[in-house]
């Protein structure tokens, strides 16, 4: 059933045209209702089912080049009119600015038609498996755990749902609606065996699929869990120095979100943090190196029909065979520096104003096998699981290797753990020297100013031909 | 306002009309108010209205649900309760959590009063005038890219159907500078300082622009450092880090679940050097975050963890307390499956046992790393396995004098760090985390690019 219906328009008109006669030079107004179910399952019995209902609005009043390109975003939970209307006073007092009143504004007509991208959605929520049927495939994931792997202390399957419904209005005509659903389903281990531990974990993204779960290949996930469980428990640490290494694709795809991707957003252009600055037509990587950004492909964890400032999203060609060709902007972005919107407005919930962020970004395709990457090198490090990583204020980055081995002479050595790449982009993005012919895309969660949101990270297998590793 | 009394009364006819005679409730509710500036212009302002509601009820098998919402009124209770009635159905019926028997024991109230929150219009020039000040300190620095004043009041409650009614208020506020700093021909810079107060008022704003220029100039002539192993000393901030991402080691529901580095034949165990001791205090003065009661409504306390060494006590919910023998210690979260985690360290020397080696100095050290801050912690510390790999901002020490480091990561297994440390270095240092000295530690791995 829709919450976010014609109901809303009134309302919505009357917050935008009362923000405008208040001398806002443009009201947007974002609203949420969300339906959450988080899933867990430990050893042979589940052990946690966590629904959440929210509801909420952000908004946001705009003040242009005249007034320093400023904004105020007030976000609630009170959906009441009343409530609304003291979110844009508090709003518009954050901008000098003060409600005159019952007038509206002249030139504001009132919203258009809404444009729904929910219609054909209506019904995934309730599409969406049920209790029963995510339990069954949690314990199914942790009984084939316990059959393939040795030495387990700890097994668990996690499930999470994310249904949500938004509504975007701004006083320039947007007037948008979406439904989008979120499912991530996840096996992890830790085992022991002395002083020997390894933790290992696999996750699986779906989007806009309710069914997705049912097609989830436990027993392979299992599988390929208990295979790495098993080289890493006993793994030695890496020996730290500055090596060439070879990502392996999907997730090693971090890499580039984190070292550069970020950096090409315009919420870093406005700070002056980001290396780029002005360096559109310049070669700043590899020419073997083109990176994409898009919101658009079937299935990926990053696609969205609209944006969460209500703009379809774009396939956005970041860098070109090494040349800086675009950056990710969103509405303030295009205000504020100058580069036009891409889609690319995005945020975790009501309580987050939009920012420019990324959605499925890779590094395309190049003409080598992976073979050919790792026969390239004499002593290096094949990084074939990625972790975790971040970058900082000056774009020195950094990521955990889960599971490497050793590059000897061409070959594929013992594996090694404890790995760290540290650099920096404008060091590190020359170096990328040979992509492989094996484009792959990974579903991740991405943290930044405006919280975290579902994105996906690929590439091919990658060969950075000098990079610091920190170890032992 | 939160009214306890109400949402009780409301929460027990729902409760009846859905047949049930166990059930808890928390609640929050809060008002924020944030700003940012850039180049002495208010860039981001914000502000929210929170409310939460998470209701939890017992069905008559015995089995636990439990549901969220962000609706306060009579329908998102009703929503809550309903939602929880509902999830009941797959409660776990091995290992359930019970309401906790000392939710209604009498409750000593933290001595402090909501501070009076600003006008956003006074935050943004305070901050516009931190900025400025910040910028003045040094020619090289020309940017403050991330900086935030932000105030926020708000109150808690918990109820629960053993007739407790718990409820506190609290107000916050907090400020953080991170500046910029480039000399022609060299990489940028950066470093910054936090302060936290219970009031915009309370805010050292002076002390966190000296604090975050000095850092950020100390940064300015940096080196590589080479690859090898080092004596570290730790900033009270970075070994509060380390310790709380490794804070599985006192946490009942991690031993419990086999994924903490103890078990429970741990206690009793000497996991440290005698001189180091380790309290968890939720209700420090100096903790901003203090609560009275946790997500069960158990008072909270100053426990020991670690004296003289030895591991001498975990972390419970009331779940675990049960299984343990013990009684629950006040750091229950409120779940289905209930999640236990620390408050705030009080890391300092055992009574009686010295401060270890009292000569080490770290403006007299001869080759000692000196870990300022450390990063990515979220994914370069392996905490069921004890290990970490984590880039640091910090300096070289030759000869007493200190150099920047350029890029760097320290490493090692905090099982062994317990067992390498050779002094506390000074008066215990309040920081957002907790309480702590400087710490010196032998033998870890330093990953440079010399």
């Amino acid at each position: 059933m829709s919450f976010l219906d014609s109901f809303w328009q009134q309302r919505l008109e009357l917050l935008l045209s009362t923000g405008r006669a208040a001398g806002a030079d443009l009201v947007e107004v974002f609203l949420e209702r969300g339906d959450r179910l988080g899933v867990m399952a430990e050893q042979e019995r589940v052990t946690s089912v966590s629904p959440a209902f929210v509801s909420g609005a952000g908004v946001r009043v705009f003040r242009g080049k005249d007034h320093g390109y400023r904004d105020g975003f007030v976000s609630t939970n009170d959906l009441s009119e009343a409530g609304l209307l003291q979110a844009l006073d508090q709003a518009l007092g954050m901008l000098g600015l003060e409600r005159n009143g019952a007038a509206a504004a002249a030139d504001f007509q009132g919203l258009p038609e809404l444009k729904d991208y929910g219609t054909s959605k209506q019904g995934w929520l309730d599409q969406s498996p049920g209790v029963s049927v995510i339990a069954e495939r949690l314990l199914e994931g942790t009984a084939r755990l316990e059959q393939h792997a040795q030495h387990l202390q700890a097994r668990r399957g996690s499930y999470s749902r994310d249904w949500q419904e938004v509504m975007v209005a701004a006083s320039d005509g947007t007037f948008a609606r979406d439904l989008r659903l979120h499912q991530t389903l996840g096996l992890s281990v830790l085992a022991a065996d002395g002083e020997h531990r390894a933790s290992v974990a696999r996750r699986f993204g779906s989007t806009d699929h309710p069914d997705d779960l049912l097609v989830w290949d436990a027993d392979s996930t299992a599988r390929d869990i208990a295979a790495s469980t098993g080289t890493m428990l006993y793994a030695d640490y890496v020996d730290a120095g500055t090596y060439p290494v070879v990502l392996a694709n999907k997730f090693g795809g971090v890499i580039f979100h984190e070292a550069c991707g970020h950096l090409l957003e315009t919420t870093q252009l406005e700070r002056g943090t980001s290396p780029f600055a002005g360096r559109i037509g310049e070669p700043i990587a590899h020419e073997a190196v083109t990176a994409i950004d898009e919101g658009l492909s079937n299935r990926h964890f990053g696609s969205i029909a609209m944006d969460d400032e209500g703009l379809e999203p774009q396939r956005t060609t970041l860098i070109e065979n090494g040349v800086l060709k675009a950056f990710l902007s969103d509405r303030a972005g295009e205000w504020r520096t100058g580069q036009p919107r891409t889609g690319s407005g995005r945020r975790q919930s009501y309580a987050f104003s939009a920012a420019s962020r990324m959605r499925n970004t890779f590094i395309a395709a190049g003409p080598h096998s992976p073979a050919e990457l790792i026969g390239s090198i004499d002593n290096g490090l094949y990084c074939k699981v990625m972790g975790g990583g971040s970058v900082g204020p000056t774009g020195q980055f950094n990521f955990s290797v889960e599971e490497g081995y050793l590059i000897e002479n061409g070959e594929l050595g013992k594996p090694v753990k404890g790995a760290t790449l540290i650099g920096d982009a404008e060091t590190v993005m020359p170096r990328i020297s040979m992509c492989a012919n094996d484009l792959d895309l990974a579903a991740g969660f991405c943290g930044s100013v405006s919280g975290s949101v579902y994105v996906t990270v690929g590439q091919p297998h990658v060969k950075v031909d000098s990079i610091t590793v920190g170890g032992r | 306002m939160l009214n306890s009394d109400l949402l009780h009364d409301q929460l027990s006819a729902l409760a009846q009309n859905h047949g049930l005679s166990r059930w808890d409730m928390g609640a929050s509710c809060s008002t924020d108010l944030s700003v940012q500036v850039d180049r002495g212009k208010a860039h981001q302002l914000k502000g929210a209205q929170r409310s939460a509601v998470t209701v939890r009820v017992w069905n008559s098998d015995g089995r636990v649900g439990i549901t969220s919402c962000s609706d306060l009124s009579a329908d998102g209770l009703a929503q809550a309760l309903s939602g929880a009635a509902e999830a009941s159905a797959f409660g776990d019926l091995q290992d359930p959590p019970d309401l906790s028997p000392r939710s209604t024991e009498s409750l000593e109230p933290l001595k402090r009063e909501p501070q009076a929150t600003r006008p956003i219009q006074e935050m943004v020039q305070t901050l516009i005038s931190a900025e400025q000040r910040l910028l003045d300190c040094h020619p090289s620095i020309g940017t403050v890219p991330y900086n935030g004043l932000s105030q926020r009041r708000g109150e808690r409650v918990y109820l629960n159907s053993l007739g407790a009614r718990r409820h506190e208020e609290r107000s916050s506020a907090s400020l953080y500078l991170y500046a910029r700093a480039e000399e022609a021909g060299r990489k940028p810079r950066s470093a910054g300082a936090v302060r936290l107060g219970h009031g915009t008022d309370e805010l050292d704003v002076q002390g966190c622009i000296d604090e975050a220029a000095e850092l950020t100039i100390s940064h300015l002539d940096y080196a590589p450092i080479d690859t090898g192993t080092y004596t570290c000393v730790f900033s009270p901030e970075a070994f509060l880090d380390l310790m709380g991402a490794f804070s599985n080691l006192f946490n009942a529901r991690s031993v419990l679940d086999g994924l903490s580095l103890s078990k429970r034949e741990s206690l009793g165990e000497s996991v440290a050097v005698p001189f180091f001791s380790l309290w968890d205090d939720a209700r420090h003065p100096a903790n901003l975050g203090a609560s009275a009661f946790d997500g069960e409504g158990t008072p909270t306390a100053r426990l020991p963890l670690i004296e003289g060494g030895v591991l001498r006590q975990f972390l419970h919910s009331e779940g675990t307390a049960r299984q343990f023998g013990v009684a629950s210690t006040g750091h229950a979260g409120m779940g289905a499956k209930v999640s236990v985690s620390p408050d705030w360290f009080e890391i300092g020397a055992t009574p009686g046992a010295g401060c270890g080696d009292a000569s080490l100095n770290r403006f007299q050290a001869d080759g000692v790393v000196w870990i300022d801050s450390l990063s990515a912690l979220h994914a370069g510390v392996k905490a069921s396995q004890g290990a970490f790999s984590l880039p640091f901002d910090g300096w070289l020490v030759k000869g007493g004098e200190r150099r920047s480091i350029e890029a760097a990561t320290v490493a090692g297994d905090i099982r062994q760090v317990l067992k390498s440390l050779l002094a506390f270095e000074g008066e215990a240092q309040v920081t957002p985390d907790g309480l702590c000295p400087h710490v010196w530690v032998e033998g870890l791995a330093i990953t440079g690019e010399a």
